[in-house]
């Protein structure tokens, strides 16, 4: 079982400290324990490696929560919802603005799901936490970036299923009008990466708590403050307040997408917060181990 | 393949493992023994990397689970108390699952899966909802989940609680037919299961060590402090001053029951046989002996004494 050759092929680098002493074997030795290692071994060493490789665990726990999300009755219930609601704003603004454009009912979009994210995510942690399956998560051989980011993608994997079946709206727009497939790729973009955002928000949210109930209302409440920031900002008057409130809302941001023409800071800005909303969640669920 | 060693853990400025070490050999099966919040999930919660300790070392299978954590828990296989379980999974998906989540190749897994549903004999639920099962097979897959990955190291944390007698007595039969192949610690509050299952007990008492030996050795070392049982008719208090005053008696106890009689524990260092003694002592004073007889310790016995004493010294 203390198969040191088989430890140096894997690529962990959280491990780095505790095989300093290894690196001290010169490089030849490890050279030589390696051939050694693929004669006598041969092909397990080589599972071994794919085994613990980051993608096949962040792969495992988000083929399990697109699993566990399409066996619940609450996710055909939020499709159900939001294709609904969707559907009907798609016409209403249609038969209004006579325009085959889309860039009204992507606002709408982003609106609705503002609602229907948190219901997505309120469950991913907390109800781990409830049931306590995230002892058996802790004690795999699984990292907490792994296990957060699977999570999302999960998440993400539902949410892009929900998105896909919208794609009728623009087909439909193509066969009637000449609508602007570049806003409407643009919307698109934009609707993932807001999608992404809140579904990182509300992951993190999740893992503060056992409670999924609190996890979806405090979700909304923090995503709706995020969306709507561009109005405090207005109450600081003009000037720096104003420009720095403009800037962190999430909602000012959205509009360039669904212009069509994407411009890289609301593309970084977006991408920015998935970033600190995921590792945020890590450090959560890190912590977890030390209360 | 598990040293513990000098293991502490504090919540807050609660301590609950103090100071605890022990050694668990290949293939051995040992019984971690204590009453409720003794410190035994804590401990098991170290060993398997859920949750850090405040001080001390554990390595299983030559690796620190904190340094090295990754490559020590994917040599552990961890039923919980409460079982890990997903209700809306099938029992089979559950199980891929948790392979894969092990670490587990997948040439390997479809092999493993069988065994497991073998082993734990699951295979007729193997396509059912996870929620549909009754507590008893829950339990089952809870435990083919911790031998799927085929670990070196089996941490079991009440594994029979909840059971009825016969799936108690399956429970442990399947332990006991792991063991060998695979190192089990087993925490348990159930004597009988500890005599029944393991091959060396660890007793643990409000965060420490309170005795580690075989269920035999344990059994024979306080056995070795000889107990007497005494019924006679007489004064309550005139009986119990008289027989303590017997060479070789270090306790008497004693309660009235109907009729005037009185019952009483006694017992002796072990040295030298005190029956004699006592009949004499009872006869001599004129009072009538009912009864005589020495009893042994069972091991439950053993455990209350061993988990009590610090209280009652307190």
């Amino acid at each position: 079982m203390k198969d040191a050759p088989g430890l140096a092929v894997e690529p962990d680098p959280t491990q780095a400290p505790a095989e300093a002493d290894e690196a001290e074997t010169t490089a030849a030795e490890r050279r030589r324990a390696r051939r050694t290692a693929a004669r006598t071994r041969g092909a397990s060493s080589r599972t071994r490696t794919l085994a613990s490789y980051p993608l096949r665990n962040i792969g495992t726990i988000a083929g399990r929560e697109l699993y566990s999300l399409f066996a619940s009755p609450i996710a055909y219930l939020v499709i159900a919802f939001f294709l609904v609601m969707n559907g009907y704003l798609f016409s209403i603004i249609l038969f209004n603005s006579q325009q085959a454009s889309m860039s009204t009912s992507f606002a709408d979009m982003a609106i609705i799901l503002l609602f229907l994210a948190p219901s997505i995510t309120m469950r991913l942690l907390s109800e781990e936490q409830r049931s306590g399956t995230i002892e058996l998560l802790l004690t795999s051989p699984l990292r907490e970036s792994e296990l957060v980011l699977g999570k999302w993608l999960g998440a993400m994997g539902f949410y892009l299923v929900m998105l896909a079946l919208t794609l009728p709206y623009p087909l439909f727009l193509l066969k009637y009008g000449s609508p602007d497939l570049g806003q409407v790729a643009g919307g698109y973009v934009g609707i993932i990466l807001v999608g992404g955002v809140f579904l990182a928000i509300g992951l993190f949210i999740s893992s503060l708590t056992q409670n999924q109930i609190i996890a979806l209302a405090a979700s909304i409440g923090v995503l709706l403050v995020l969306w709507l920031f561009q109005g405090a900002g207005q109450s600081f008057g003009s000037g720096g307040g104003a420009s720095l409130a403009q800037y962190l809302a999430l909602a000012p941001h959205f509009d360039s997408f669904t212009s069509g023409n994407i411009r890289l800071n609301d593309l970084v800005y977006y991408l920015s917060l998935i970033v600190i909303a995921l590792f945020l969640a890590v450090r959560s669920v890190e912590t977890r181990r030390w209360r | 393949m598990i040293e513990v060693q000098n293991l502490s853990k504090s919540y807050a400025d609660k301590l609950a493992v103090r100071d605890v070490s022990f050694s668990v050999e290949k293939g051995e099966i040992l019984g971690f023994l204590g009453p409720n919040g003794a410190g035994k999930t804590t401990t098991m919660r170290i060993i398997t990397g859920f949750m850090p300790a405040t001080s001390g070392t554990v390595t299983v299978a030559g690796y620190d689970v904190f340094s090295q954590s990754l490559e020590a828990r994917k040599r552990i296989g961890y039923l919980p108390e409460t079982v890990p379980l997903y209700p809306e999974m099938t029992v089979e998906a559950y199980l891929k699952f948790v392979a894969r989540l092990k670490g587990l190749p997948s040439s390997r897994i479809g092999e493993r899966l069988e065994y497991a549903l073998d082993a734990c004999q699951i295979k007729d639920v193997r396509g059912k909802l996870v929620s549909k099962l009754s507590k008893g097979y829950k339990q089952r897959v809870g435990i083919a989940q911790a031998l799927i990955h085929d670990p070196d190291v089996i941490i079991l944390d009440e594994p029979t609680v909840g059971l009825d007698p016969k799936q108690i007595n399956e429970t442990r039969q399947l332990i006991k037919g792991l063991g060998g192949q695979h190192t089990i610690v087993l925490s348990t509050h159930i004597l009988p299961e500890v005599s029944m299952t393991c091959g060396r007990v660890v007793i643990i008492s409000n965060g420490q060590v309170a005795a580690e030996d075989t269920p035999e050795n344990l059994t024979k070392r306080l056995q070795g402090r000889d107990r007497v049982q005494l019924e006679a008719k007489a004064p309550r208090r005139e009986l119990v001053d008289a027989l303590k005053v017997v060479p070789g008696v270090t306790h008497v106890s004693a309660e009235d029951v109907d009729g005037g009689r009185v019952r009483c524990e006694i017992e002796g260092t072990g040295k030298r046989d005190v029956r004699s003694e006592l009949a004499a002592t009872v006869v001599g004073k004129g009072w009538s002996l009912l009864e005589l007889r020495a009893a042994s310790m069972s091991l439950e016995e053993i455990f209350l004494k061993l988990t009590t004493r610090e209280e009652e010294a307190a």
